[in-house]
């Protein structure tokens, strides 16, 4: 068996609150191979986002390690890039300031010969042109739609060809159609690049459609709950989604994330508020 | 050419925009109409000249001050103690600012204390003031310092605090180090904020120049107003308020002109 990409084990992360200790997290593990797609599902608060900055080294384990190809990680590293739900992109810069800006650092920098740097240039162009920005190369960012920002972010943490791409909702805040437009993207580009994917959203059919693999986490304390493969071929197409497999799996996801979550309609409060004649239509 | 009353009533739309005529022409009221009240009540003459001067006395007597007196030495030497003051105020209270919003500890040990004098009446300080300093121009700067330095620090530090933690965060998974952050994202992030800080404080300097200039003064806008107070002479204390007024209008159009240069980004519509 090869060396999975990333493998997280035994991992736990407590926080200290004002009533006391908190367990965001409790004994997870998870192996994620070179060039696979995981998809992270489960109720708010059971510690998606927790996990994702874990494995990005923004905050550090209560006990356990996560490893990228075999090394434990102990910070963040370029082997890593992050794609956030908002406001991550830089203002000040342009769409090509902001894709070029890890070509700043010095850890970019130092490496570079005029070769690498014209190399970096033409992967800088051939980004904008992946993600359709063209034409929008050399405005500011708050000139852009949602999900025109969301496309730069993606461009830009792509931009020093990291192994591994971990998102947070990265699709949270965009409608419907843009979103369907950001999926078939995500995955030419996840194939193309060859990049693994950690992938953390509220959507089950988003999950599904992306995922080769479907992680259900549950909260109090967050855990992982089960883990789903996705029955459906490498190459995904919009028509999958009404297939029965496809439904039937989603209908299981959720059925599950019902279960483990903490917020429930109340249903005996509604009723109650039925019998309330100013709630009534007819009262009117 | 849209409709004219679709236009005026757009204006009163909450948070609605104004065309840059309608600006000018809103401006210009505000200012002429309290201008004309006083006109029209000096001219009634039911109020003692000596309590409220007509315009055209305090023109009058900012002409004398400026053909007979020593305006052009008062004002330059005014100028020069409020941006002398303001000048190593913002010079110790930017990297101190930026460090205090970015690191724990900083703020820990500073905050409390700053938070502390910032309370304490700038005037107050006068006797300590000439007691350390002395009386000379080092005293008149020190002033204007006290009045604005403490604030300037919390309100850049606040700045520096509102930088979003995602764009921290996405450059540091792009593999920034820690300088890197604060000089190529944290810095750039708040500058914005901070030039406006910088407004807003420089406004605090001008309004300390008339505390900074009772310390044994013998020149300066706030000295001519305290003199001018001595003799009764109230058409030259509104001259030299209002001249006052005018010189920290002119530098907060300069800092709002500064703005639009350098964050083109912003100014955009
Ligand atoms: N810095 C922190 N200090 C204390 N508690 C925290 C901290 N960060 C997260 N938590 C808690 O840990 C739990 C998991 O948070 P996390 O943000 O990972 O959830 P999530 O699964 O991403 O939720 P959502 O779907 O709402 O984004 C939450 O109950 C949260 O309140
Ligand atoms: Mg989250």
């Amino acid at each position: 068996m090869t060396t999975p990409r990333i493998s997280i084990s035994a991992l736990h992360k407590r926080f200290q609150t004002d009533q006391g200790e908190f367990v965001a997290l409790r004994d997870v593990n998870l192996s994620v191979a070179p060039g696979e797609f995981v998809t992270l599902v489960g109720a708010s608060g059971c510690g998606k986002s927790t996990l994702l900055r874990i494995a990005g080294g923004l905050e550090p384990p209560s006990a356990g390690a996560v490893a990228v190809d075999g090394r434990p990680i102990t910070g963040p590293g370029i082997d890593r890039a992050m794609v956030f739900q908002h406001y991550s992109l830089y203002p000040w810069l342009t769409v090509v300031g902001n894709i070029k800006f890890c070509r700043q650092l010095r850890v970019h920098r130092d490496v570079s010969t005029s070769a690498e740097v014209e190399a970096a240039s033409g992967r800088a162009d051939a980004l904008i042109r992946l993600m359709g920005l063209s034409h929008v190369a050399n405005a500011y960012p708050n000139q852009l739609s949602g999900g025109m920002q969301q496309r730069v972010a993606i461009a830009r943490a792509l931009m020093a060809r990291p192994h591994i791409l971990l998102m947070d909702e990265p699709f949270g805040a965009l409608d419907a159609q843009t979103r369907e437009v950001m999926h078939d993207l995500i995955l030419h580009v996840s194939k193309l690049e060859k990049t693994t994917m950690l992938f953390v959203t509220h959507d089950v059919e988003e999950a599904l459609y992306l995922g080769h693999r479907v992680v259900l986490m549950a909260p109090a304390p967050g855990r992982i709950e089960a883990v789903y493969d996705v029955p459906l071929p490498g190459r995904r197409e919009q028509d999958m989604k009404l297939a029965g497999e496809f439904l039937s799996l989603k209908r299981e996801i959720l059925a599950g994330i019902r279960a483990t979550s903490s917020v429930r309609t109340d249903q005996e409060l509604l009723d109650r508020l039925g019998e309330i004649p100013a709630l009534q239509n007819d009262s009117v | 050419m849209t409709d004219p009353t679709l236009a005026s009533r757009s204006r009163w739309v909450i948070r609605g925009a104004l065309s840059r005529q309608g600006y000018l022409g809103f401006a210009l009221a505000g200012l002429l109409v309290p201008l004309a009240g006083w006109w029209w009540l000096a001219a009634q003459g039911i109020v003692d000249p000596v309590f409220l001067p007509a315009p055209d006395r305090v023109l009058d007597s900012a002409r004398a001050w400026l053909m007979e007196g020593d305006l052009l030495a008062d004002v330059s030497i005014s100028v020069y103690r409020v941006l002398t003051g303001f000048l190593i105020s913002a010079l110790i209270a930017l990297p101190l600012g930026l460090f205090i919003g970015t690191f724990a500890p900083v703020k820990a040990f500073f905050e409390p204390l700053t938070d502390f004098v910032r309370y304490m009446p700038a005037a107050a300080f006068i006797p300590l003031v000439m007691l350390w300093v002395g009386i000379d121009e080092g005293a008149k700067i020190a002033i204007i310092f006290i009045g604005t330095f403490f604030q300037m620090v919390l309100m850049i530090a606040e700045d520096v605090r509102r930088v979003p933690m995602e764009q921290i965060e996405a450059a540091q998974t792009m593999g920034a180090e820690r300088g890197e952050v604060i000089m190529r994202v944290i810095l750039p992030s708040a500058k914005p904020a901070i030039l406006d800080t910088l407004r807003i404080t420089m406004g605090w300097a001008w309004t300390y120049l008339v505390v900074a200039e009772l310390v044994a003064a013998n020149s300066g806008l706030g000295f001519a107003v305290l003199k001018a107070q001595r003799f009764l002479q109230t058409d030259k204390i509104f001259a030299g308020i209002i001249l006052i007024g005018l010189f920290g209008l002119a530098t907060d159009q300069l800092f709002r002109w500064l703005h639009r240069k350098s964050f083109p980004w912003l100014h955009r519509t």
